[in-house]
This record gives structure tokens, C-alpha cells and sequence, in this order.
């Protein structure tokens, strides 16, 4: 067993777990933070992705003390206060989702597409970038709709500040 | 149509909790006192258990307890069943062999459960898994139906010869043989329809908690029909009595059929628990899913039809043999039967069919519906098929099918269905004119210009959903009603509880279902709260499957709206002291019409609860129920175009376009619709060219993993380009058909007719994966 200390959606954290835990279950099972999902057991659905240090992560594939001192963003963590992320809204607005289970790993995913490609992102692009994400429900058709007009959203989001 | 009501793309009320990490899945609950299951599988495809050591697991940390299968057949848990009865040609049962929860004597496929092992956490239960010891001996197997059915094969089950289920048919032989005999030209084709994984994203999971005091179980579960669960855990596997169990299907992270059945797991989660004295939580992993969840399709086909001199088709002879896997699941006798071979005359004029299909055991996960089910291994055949006949007689396959088309209605087919409505050659020319169909020669010749092969293929199916008529099916074997209920109640602060026998798992029932409240009150669909998914909250229901929540389960809603409104207007005349019949309803307002008089919903509502000035005789309240039983089927239908080009270097298949043009009747919220067909598309396409459930010889599953079996992704699809063409279903009130599984049924063919066109032959098997087209292309 061994502490693990570090930020999650801002606030700091600490929790004592066996040294086999990865990163999603230190989240879903010692912080209740069941927004991030598990999909498969190879690391090939996505499902699970969340940001550390600002960067897209499968969080199945990082052991929660690798995680130790960094800072976790979660899908519970990135609207502000009662105000979606651009992402999150872009999501709804153009029927991004149906069931909702692979849908918190595509929105973190998918903020970081746009961090990465800022405003030069093409339906190719999206396509290709989504490939380590799995979805059943939509045929990716209304998510890459949601991933282009999010990216339009945030650039004059970040205008505004 | 108001901003919310029909007809109208209202964005989902149910996607704040998704987008915002809200959802609540069954692995999502936790209870005080949770013990955690795994189970202790078989690593063969077909074995004797002679014993299992459970000493070494049971002294590890955190063991609560190792469950075998013999202690479950000793507490008297039922053995899982099938429950549609389907009849062979000679008259004989078909022949069901035992399947208990755990094997206590032998395992028929790989995966299959012996033992469970409860411990404090999920880890130790794991762990202790690893150390149970189990003594098999190994027997022959029989991984696929050529190999079920050779002579000498090894006997799966005592109660089933020759490891065949059933030997069933359907149609008019004499008739059929008559056609072929006085034919012009006979088209013949052989397919596999290969076998799939649903891979809903959310792996399934069971919860259990038994109160001993209350002699009560709880089951939190990934069902598509929680009250169909409970019914069966009551009714077959003597779990406890209805009034014991509840179920509670919470957030259902995809289902596509996979999740209808009640499985060996949640059984073994609900008795652990009573024996453990805790809650017992089991949560599956991919690879378990991929071993156990039910598989779909894996029908092999050999199929002929008749053609006159004008190119009329007069028969259609079909004999498919259908891999039914280890066992018997829930529905999986209908599929290949009632599901398939009814939907064989397509969108045509067959004057005479007959169809064979036999069922056989083989040493693989059991196979059941899979989004679809049936219709899309009819369709594939057909399109197949007409595809084939037009090459063949050197027509243009469109005019082929639209020479064939059934244009008047209501049309009987030879195969049991009665067509109510449609028009299919309207979804043929919008699918044609979105496509530019007339350019596609000068395409063509373009792309051999610049070497490349470009192929175009069409596909129009037909399908059967809003299932079902409980009568009609109760005729053909099936052991429950397909009816759907609902209750609607009124609060007396005029908010709107709509109680639902549907099941949403990703179809957006909560906004849809409000549009109709939201249309028929004038009120915004957020005084509408859409409850589902728990037996002691909804008064029962069959669940979603088929595409009949719109069909079924919203028209039961509409039965119960009805009687709601037929009070309120009651009691909205006797407030405004006025004629019932000069009563409207109007925004949210009871208006006498023709003058200024109008009681709002609210006051209606309080009124109905306070009782202080209700008409005479009247009882209090204002919530009414109704169980809908829909008269016939529906048939959605419509045309898929697929063009692409194919790399004949690599064998690579690349979209170039793909339209459809579906016939839903009316569409209740057209963003919800177009997702449905996206997504059944991916699914289709998916089966077309990459997924592939493979068994080697020795039964062991070779495409068990996401690293395997290919899932499509992003960037395997295209953007699709949807049309609608509407003729009302005649059927239900709402003139809806139904649109969930239209996308899976339709567009595997399109995909394979324009890769056969492209590389100039017919002999592809799916999933046209690029080293099988370079085969194709290269021999």
C-alpha cells in the first residue's frame, strides 16, 4: 500500500491504495469520481481518458502513483460551475452522444484535439485524432460534428479572455 | 408541431448527466457492506469438470467465499431457458439442452462459468480466482456448423442428435418448385452471414443485495427490460417470487440487443448474496464480455431464385444453417426462424417461398439478437442476391428491384408478414438522386483513368419492428406478450410524471417521450419527468428491443395521455362550468372554446387532488395507466447507396459516398432519428468490412479483445448523408414505424454490392477486410 498525493479537478488529493491501482480506479473507487469510465481491459477504448497536466491520458494505462504530484482533470472537473465546457456543450447540442458511456473519454479526448490543432482541424484530421476512442452508439458522425464546432466554440472562448 | 413537440429536434434533456460525468451506471453503484464477485471460468471449449479445488483460494485475504456450480444445482436455481418454442418440420420440440448458471459437470465453450469467488474487494476476488484449481478433462469439439453436423461429430447435449436444435420451414415448397421448374433464368448464391460481438461500451454488471428480514432481493443490472429479467429470475430460475425482486436498470451504457437476456452472472450475484449475507457487486471486463455477452448472426446460406422471361421474380428457395452456439439464449430460437425467414420476401413481389434453416450446437458463445436480429441476415441474403440477378441478366440492379417492387398495399407476403404501407420506390429515387446514380459510369471511368477501382452497390430493405402483436406472436412460440404499458400522472402542482415500460439505454426516450406530453399539454417537456428502468416504480413492461419504444411503448403513453385528458377536460368543465365537449386543450390552458373563459393545467391538477368541488361521483386524483397492444408489425424501409473505391494494391476499401433514404413514418424528433441511423450504419458497415468473431478449430476465441476484433472507428467511416421519405404507418396513432435498427439491416449489403461491383466478381465473403479484396482481386 502507499499514499498517493496529487490534484484532481483542482483540489488536492490524497489516498492510500494498493501499488497495482491504476489511475481510473484510484479515481471511480477511492475519490467516487464514476464520470470516468471503463470500457475494455487492452487500453483501446478511450473510455477512460482524463487529463494530466493538461494532456489527454487513458487513465487505464498509468498506475495511480505515476500520477503522484500531478494534476488529474476529470469530465466532473471541467465546466465552471453551471457552465459547460465549450466541448461538453458542443457535445449535446449536435447529438454527440446516446448511451453516454464512452462520452466523458471522447469530450477529454477531444479538448485536447482542439488544445493541439487550435483552429486548423478538418473532418481527416478529427477522424484520425478520435482513432483511440471507441464509440457504438453514433457511427462517429454527430461526435466529429461536435469535435469541429467545439473547436470553433473555444477559439472565441479563449478570444474573450 | 410546437419548439417541443413532435416533430421537433429538441436537444436531449438526459445529456446534462452524460456530458457532465453524472450518468449512474450499474458499476457506478456502491452499498454498505459490498463484497465484489469473479468468476473462475473454463479455458476449454468442451470439458468434464472432475473436480474443483477451492482450499488454496480460501485461505487467501479477503475470500468471503468460493460458490461452485454443484452447490447452485443443490439450492435449486433453475437452469437458464429459451423462451420462444420453435416447432420442427416434423413436428418435434425443439431440443433445449440444460444450462445451468455454473457448469457442475460439464463446460461447452470457452468462458463459460464453474465456480465464483466473493471477497472483499475486487482485486482479492481475482486474485482468489486465479488459485481455485479446477480438474478438467478434455473432450472433442465442435467449434463450427460444418463441424456440428458431420457424421461421427461429438454430441454437445444428450437431448439434441446430431447437435440440431431444430429443422424448421416456413413457405410453400410445391409452390416454390413449380416456380424453378417453369423458369426462365435461376440466379443461385451462397453466403455466410459472419459472426459479430454486440460490444455495447458499457460492460455488463450486476449488483445484488438480499434483506434477510424482508426475505427481499435488489438487482442493480444492465438490462434492455428490467421487468422481463424479474420475470424470468421469478418465473424459471426460482430466484424468488416478483414481489421479492426488484430490478433496477439504471444508466445503460448501449445494449444493441446484448443486454435482453438474463445471464449466468447476475443469477449467481443474487444467490451469492443471500448466501454471503452481503451485497454482492459484479462488474464484467471486456474479455468476459467478449466470451460470454450473447453473439450475433453466424448463419451459413445457400439461396435460389426464379426469374420469368420479363426478369419477375416467382420463387425464392433459401436453406441456411444457423451456429446457435453452447446454448439455448433467451430469444435465440426466433431469430433465425421468425426473424429472418419472415422478412425473405423483401421489398418484392415473391409470389412463392420456401425457406429451411436448421440450428445447431457448437462449442462457442451462445448466439441471440444482435441489433437487428434476423432482418439483417434476410436483407443481406436478398440484396445479395438481387445484386447477383442483375449482373447476371445484365440488368441495371435498380431496375431490376423497382420492375420487383411491391407497390400495393396492404401486400401478404408467402411469408407470414401482411406489409400495411409504403413506398419503396420513393426511397429508391431520393437514395438514387443523392447519389447522382445517372453520373456514376462517367465516375467510374474516371477513377480507372487515375487506377482505381470504383464500385457502386445498392441495398433496399425492408424490416419488421414495433414487435409485437402478443397474439400473433403467442401463435408462433413465443412465451410472453409484446405488449408495452405506461401510467401518467398528473402532480397537483401540474408537473408531469410519465412512467414507462421502455428502457432507454442511449435512444433519448426521456426527450422524446416528453415531446409528446409536451405536444398533446402545450407544456415545456421540463415539467415532464420520464421514469423507467425500475420494477417497483413502473407498473411492468416488456423493455426496448426491436425498434418499439416509439411504436409500442409511445403509443401506450399516448393510451394513458388520452384517459388523462379525457378526465381533466371533466373536471376543467365542471371548474369553468361549461360543456365537456366544448373543452380544448391550449398551452397548458383547459379553454371553453369560443370564448375567454380557461383554467390552467395547474388549477386542474390541484383541483383533482384537493377533491373539494369534483364532479359528482367522480373519484379523486388525476393518473390513469394503459397497456397497448399493437394490431400488427411495422415496416420501416428504405435504400442504401454505398460508392467507393477500392486500392487494388493493397485491397483497401475507401468511401466515396453513402446515402440513405429511410422510410420511418413520422419522424418524432429528426436529430434523434438521423443519430439511430448513424449508428445502426456503423454497426453495418462494421459487419461489411472489419468484425469478425473467430473461433479456431479447437474452440478457442481468437478476436477476444478490442486488440483483436475490429471495432470501426473514426476514421474506418464516412459522414453519411440521410434522407427521409414518409408514408404514415397505419398501425399506431402516432404513424411511427420505428428507426433503431434500420441502419445495421440495410447497409452491409450496400457496402459488400459496391465492392463486388468494383473489383468486377461476386465471390467476397464479409467482412471484406483489404487481404480478402486483394484475394478477390488477385485469387
Amino acid at each position: 500500500m502507499s499514499t498517493v498525493k496529487l490534484t484532481v479537478n483542482g483540489k488536492a488529493v490524497s489516498a492510500e491504495v494498493e501499488d497495482r491501482t491504476l489511475l481510473v480506479h484510484l479515481l471511480r473507487e477511492h475519490l467516487n469520481l464514476t464520470g470516468t469510465h471503463v470500457g475494455c481491459d487492452t487500453s483501446q477504448c478511450g473510455a477512460c481518458t482524463v487529463h494530466i497536466d493538461g494532456r489527454a491520458v487513458k487513465s487505464c494505462t498509468v498506475l495511480a502513483g505515476q500520477a503522484a504530484g500531478s494534476s488529474v482533470t476529470t469530465i466532473e472537473g471541467i465546466a465552471k460551475g453551471d457552465e459547460l465546457h465549450p466541448m461538453q456543450a458542443a457535445f449535446r447540442d449536435n447529438h454527440g452522444l446516446q448511451c453516454g458511456y464512452c462520452t466523458p473519454g471522447m469530450i477529454m479526448a477531444s479538448i485536447d484535439i482542439v488544445h493541439r490543432h487550435g483552429g486548423n482541424l478538418d473532418e481527416a484530421t478529427v477522424r484520425h485524432e478520435l482513432e483511440g476512442n471507441i464509440c457504438r452508439c453514433t457511427g462517429y458522425h454527430n461526435i466529429v460534428k461536435s469535435v469541429l464546432d467545439a473547436a470553433g466554440r473555444m477559439k472565441v472562448a479563449q478570444a474573450a479572455e | 408541431m410546437g419548439v417541443e413537440g413532435i416533430g421537433a429536434s429538441v436537444v436531449r434533456k438526459e445529456d446534462k448527466r452524460f456530458i457532465t460525468g453524472k450518468g449512474r451506471y450499474v458499476d457506478d453503484v456502491k452499498l454498505v457492506g459490498m463484497t465484489h464477485a469473479h468468476f473462475v471460468r473454463s479455458p476449454h471449449a468442451h470439458a468434464k469438470v472432475k473436480g474443483i479445488d477451492s482450499a488454496a483460494a480460501l485461505k487467501m485475504p479477503g475470500v468471503i467465499a468460493v460458490l461452485t456450480g454443484s452447490e447452485l444445482v443443490a439450492d435449486k436455481i433453475g437452469n437458464l431457458i429459451c423462451g420462444w418454442a420453435i416447432t420442427s418440420k416434423d413436428g418435434s420440440p425443439m431440443k433445449m439442452g440444460a444450462w445451468p448458471a455454473m457448469a457442475p459437470e460439464t463446460v461447452r465453450f470457452v468462458g463459460q462459468a464453474v465456480a465464483v469467488v466473493i471477497a472483499e474487494t475486487k482485486n482479492q476476488a481475482r486474485d482468489a480466482a486465479e488459485a481455485v484449481v479446477v480438474d478438467y478433462e478434455e473432450l472433442p469439439v465442435v467449434a463450427d456448423i460444418k463441424a456440428a453436423i458431420a457424421p461421427g461429430a461429438v454430441q454437445l447435449h444428450p437431448e439434441a442428435p446430431g447437435n440440431i436444435i431444430y429443422d424448421w420451414h416456413i413457405g410453400d415448397q410445391a409452390a416454390a418448385d413449380a416456380a424453378f421448374k417453369s423458369a426462365a433464368n435461376v440466379v443461385s448464391l451462397d453466403v455466410v452471414n459472419n459472426r459479430l460481438v454486440p460490444n455495447a461500451m458499457e460492460p455488463r454488471a450486476a449488483v445484488a443485495d438480499y434483506d434477510t428480514a424482508e426475505e427481499h432481493y435488489t438487482l442493480y443490472t444492465t438490462s434492455q427490460n428490467p421487468h422481463v429479467a424479474r420475470l424470468v429470475l421469478s418465473a424459471f430460475y426460482n430466484i424468488a417470487p416478483e414481489h421479492k425482486l426488484r430490478v433496477i436498470a439504471p444508466d445503460v451504457g448501449g445494449g444493441f440487443g446484448s443486454k435482453i437476456y438474463i445471464y449466468p452472472e447476475e443469477m449467481v450475484a443474487l444467490w451469492a448474496s443471500k448466501k454471503v449475507g452481503r451485497p454482492v457487486k459484479w462488474t464484467g471486463d471486456r474479455s468476459e464480455a467478449f466470451l460470454t455477452d450473447a453473439h450475433g448472426r453466424d448463419h451459413v446460406t445457400h439461396a435460389e431464385m426464379a426469374f420469368d422471361k420479363d426478369n419477375r421474380i416467382t420463387g425464392l428457395r433459401v436453406k441456411t444453417h444457423a451456429n446457435l452456439g453452447a446454448y439455448m439464449s433467451l430469444f435465440s430460437s426466433s431469430v433465425p426462424t421468425y426473424l429472418y425467414a419472415t422478412l425473405l420476401s423483401g421489398q418484392y413481389n415473391i409470389p412463392a417461398i420456401y425457406a429451411e434453416v436448421i440450428t445447431v450446437y457448437t462449442n462457442t458463445t451462445p448466439v441471440d439478437a444482435y441489433r437487428g436480429a434476423g432482418r439483417p441476415e434476410a436483407s443481406y441474403l436478398l440484396e445479395r442476391m438481387l445484386e447477383t440477378a442483375a449482373r447476371q441478366l445484365k440488368v441495371d440492379p435498380a431496375e431490376l428491384r423497382r420492375k420487383n417492387f411491391i407497390t400495393q398495399f396492404p401486400h401478404q407476403t408467402p411469408v407470414i408478414m401482411a406489409y400495411d404501407v409504403g413506398d419503396f420506390g420513393a426511397s429508391l429515387d431520393s437514395a438514387m438522386k443523392a447519389i447522382d446514380y445517372a453520373g456514376f459510369p462517367a465516375r467510374k471511368a474516371k477513377a480507372k483513368s487515375e487506377g482505381k477501382l470504383r464500385g457502386i452497390g445498392l441495398s433496399c430493405y425492408i424490416e419488421a419492428c414495433g414487435i409485437a402483436p402478443s397474439k400473433a406472436v403467442g401463435s408462433l412460440g413465443a412465451g410472453v406478450g409484446l405488449w408495452e404499458s405506461a401510467e401518467v400522472r398528473v402532480n397537483p402542482v401540474g408537473t408531469i410524471e410519465v412512467l414507462t415500460g421502455s428502457h432507454s439505454h442511449g435512444q433519448g426516450h426521456e426527450t422524446v417521450f416528453s415531446q409528446l406530453i409536451a405536444e398533446r399539454l402545450g407544456v415545456s417537456i421540463n415539467q415532464v419527468q420520464i421514469v423507467h428502468g425500475d420494477t417497483d416504480k413502473v407498473q411492468f413492461g416488456m423493455g426496448t428491443y426491436g425498434s418499439r419504444s416509439a411504436a409500442v411503448g409511445l403509443t401506450a403513453i399516448l393510451k394513458a395521455m388520452e384517459k388523462v385528458e379525457a378526465k381533466a377536460k371533466k373536471i376543467a368543465a365542471h371548474q369553468l362550468e361549461a360543456s365537456e365537449g366544448d373543452i380544448v386543450i391550449e398551452n397548458g390552458e383547459f379553454k371553453v372554446t369560443g370564448t375567454d373563459k380557461s383554467i390552467a393545467l395547474p388549477m386542474v391538477a390541484l383541483a383533482a387532488y384537493t377533491a373539494h368541488n369534483l364532479p359528482d361521483g367522480m373519484e379523486p386524483g388525476l393518473k390513469e395507466t394503459a397497456f397497448y397492444d399493437p394490431t400488427n408489425f411495422t415496416f420501416p424501409a428504405g435504400t442504401y447507396i454505398c460508392e467507393l473505391e477500392v486500392d487494388a494494391a493493397t485491397g483497401k476499401t475507401s468511401f466515396v459516398n453513402f446515402v440513405a433514404a429511410d422510410d420511418f413514418g413520422r419522424l418524432l424528433n429528426p436529430m434523434i432519428v438521423e443519430g439511430q441511423v448513424h449508428g445502426g450504419l456503423a454497426q453495418g458497415i462494421g459487419q461489411a468490412l472489419l468484425e469478425h468473431a473467430v473461433f479456431d478449430a479447437n474452440g478457442q476465441p481468437v478476436t477476444a479483445s478490442f486488440m483483436d476484433y475490429t471495432m470501426p472507428r473514426a476514421d474506418d467511416l464516412p459522414s453519411f448523408k440521410l434522407n427521409h421519405t414518409t408514408t404514415l404507418c397505419p398501425g399506431n396513432p402516432l404513424g411511427v414505424k420505428g428507426c433503431g435498427e434500420a441502419g445495421a439491416i440495410g447497409s452491409s449489403a450496400a457496402v459488400i454490392n459496391a465492392i463486388t461491383d468494383a473489383i468486377g466478381h461476386n465471390k467476397l465473403e464479409m467482412p471484406a477486410t483489404p487481404d480478402r479484396v486483394w484475394h478477390a482481386i488477385h485469387g
